[in-house]
């Protein structure tokens, strides 16, 4: 029989998986625990957002830009076959606040901060400072994970508005600079056709969600790899890999969600 | 079991002294199906500075992490004051971590943090000390290992000797009652490695702590130690004062005291027959 049909093998394998999932669901949850003792110290937390929320704003900025740009392009070139150019920014609004700013500027934030989280906590995994740490009666769940978790629960949802506002400037800037589009129609069209809470909110819900997910994976990946520099740079790219997965994959689940309500 | 060459009183009357700080009973422990100790008996009497020696991946640093219960044993019994550490909950667990002192083996300083803060630390996550006395107290630790001059380097800034000396001034901030030496002296040019060891002994007995040593540095140990107790494979086979264990005519501590190549613990690694491997034998 092939060897990885064996049941013995088959079992070990499922096993070995429902500890890891175990795992990191007892971390989640532990996490999740830390909400008050982590705002009880605001200045770790402010730290921390600072410390993410910057490290990804310039790839933020410039992303969104190029993507309003192209948005603005692409978006002319389908609706002047309609006669309807004018709708042009309530076409690059809705695509940028109901997706792709949600979603793209999640995708850079786990290949920015997520990558500088994992390779962070890993390095103070090597270097015995978790366990230095351990030894100060100090729980490094609550001192390290806690602060970084929350930071990027928050700089998430701040980073995908950036990226939704700047990507509107781009598509004015080609639709309307560029191209010519009447500036009080692509204005005025964007303004009665966005909902606040039908595409801004569903937006929102959107980053929250992939904040949590992306910083979570991170953490994860840091904190459960093995204590070694391969060990270190393998979790890193595991932390990309998974991240961009959970990311798109959830995007699919909560976009057919939100349709359906 | 472990075999005393000439047990020292302390190790005699292993379970009634009640003057032992630290004290292992019967206590197995090992990663999944590896063993790394094997019922070990150990004795640290308070006041007294002991070294575990033995050679790499012989389990020494195993037993500071018992102690810590940075792992927890199979079999057997780990008291420290007399008290079981597998008994602990979560809040005695910290309380008993919080008079313990470990140096890590390259120090583990926080490198995001500077000298200062390094050894603020413990005192910052424990104490709500006012901001000008804590200062008092960290230049206080920090001349005491002789780098007050270094407080605002960065660990990346300071050779490894000085990393190691913060380490110890971090290690001593909550004032411990015992404290834990992993491997202090390794990769230390010897004027630093001279410093840390008298470091460690001056501390020891001006502050009036336990000290338990894992080194497998013989000069410099000797030097400082009390007792020095030799681990092999997992078991303790040999202890006694840094003097007795030098006269010793057992040829595994004489290897070891004299570093010498080939002995009871082998130069070659099992293999079949050189001959055999060579082709030089039909």
């Amino acid at each position: 029989m092939i060897r990885w049909l064996r049941p013995s093998v088959v079992g070990q394998a499922v096993r070995l998986k429902v500890t890891d999932i175990g795992y990191a669901t007892r971390l989640f949850l532990k996490l999740l625990g830390t909400l008050p003792a982590t705002f009880r110290r605001p200045r770790l937390l402010s730290e921390q957002i600072f410390f993410l929320g910057n490290y990804s704003l310039a790839i933020i900025l410039v992303s969104g830009l190029f993507v309003g740009f192209v948005l603005g392009l692409q978006g002319y070139y389908i609706l002047q076959r309609y006669g309807s150019s004018e709708a042009l920014g309530l076409m690059v609004a809705l695509s940028l606040a109901r997706e792709l700013g949600p979603v793209v500027a999640a995708l850079l934030f786990a290949g920015r901060a997520g990558t500088a989280l994992t390779a962070g906590i890993g390095l103070m995994k090597a270097g015995e400072q978790l366990a230095a740490m351990e030894m100060m009666a100090v729980d490094p769940i609550q001192r390290v994970l806690a602060p970084r978790f929350w930071g990027g629960v928050i700089a998430m949802p701040l980073l995908a508005a950036v990226f939704s506002a700047v990507g509107i400037l781009g598509g004015w800037l080609v639709g309307v600079v560029m191209i010519g589009v009447d500036p009080g129609a692509f204005w005025s069209q964007m303004q009665s056709g966005v909902d606040v809470f039908q595409d801004v909110g569903n937006g929102l819900i959107k980053s929250v969600v992939f904040g949590f997910t992306v910083t979570f994976v991170a953490l994860l990946q840091g904190y459960g790899c093995k204590p070694t520099a391969e060990g270190v740079s393998l979790a890193t790219t595991r932390t990309v890999v998974m991240a961009s997965l959970a990311v798109l994959g959830l995007d699919f689940v909560l976009t057919a969600m939100m349709f359906s309500i | 079991m472990s075999t005393p060459l000439t047990p020292t009183p302390a190790a005699e009357s292993a379970a009634a002294v009640p003057d032992a700080l630290v004290e292992l009973r019967g206590v197995t422990c090992g990663y999944g199906e590896r063993i790394i100790l094997e019922d070990i008996d150990l004795v640290v009497p308070r006041g007294k500075l002991v070294a575990l020696m033995g050679t790499s991946g012989g389990g020494k640093t195993t037993v500071l992490r018992l102690i810590g219960r940075q792992i927890g044993a199979m079999r057997g019994q780990v008291l420290v004051n007399g008290q079981d550490v597998a008994t602990l909950d979560a809040a005695g667990l910290m309380a008993a971590r919080r008079r313990m002192g470990m140096l890590f083996q390259f120090g583990a300083l926080f490198t995001d943090l500077s000298v200062f803060e390094n050894v603020a630390f413990p005192l910052r996550e424990h104490t709500r000390l006012p901001e000008s006395i804590l200062r008092d107290l960290v230049l206080m630790k920090l001349n005491a290992v002789g780098l007050r001059g270094a407080r605002d380097l960065m660990p990346s800034e300071i050779s490894g000797g000085m990393a190691r000396r913060v380490a110890l001034a971090r290690a001593m901030a909550l004032d411990p009652e015992l404290m834990l030496y992993d491997e202090p002296f390794a990769g230390l040019d010897p004027i630093s490695m001279g410093v840390a060891a008298r470091l460690i002994r001056e501390l020891n007995d001006t502050m009036g702590l336990t000290s338990i040593l894992v080194s497998h540095d013989v000069e410099e140990t000797f030097l400082i130690a009390d007792h020095v107790v030799l681990l092999a494979n997992g078991r303790i086979v040999a202890q006694g004062t840094p003097a007795e264990m030098r006269a010793s005519e057992d040829p595994l501590v004489k290897q070891f005291v004299h570093a010498a190549a080939d002995g009871p613990v082998r130069f070659h690694y099992p293999a079949q027959d050189a001959g055999h491997d060579f082709g030089v034998r039909g």
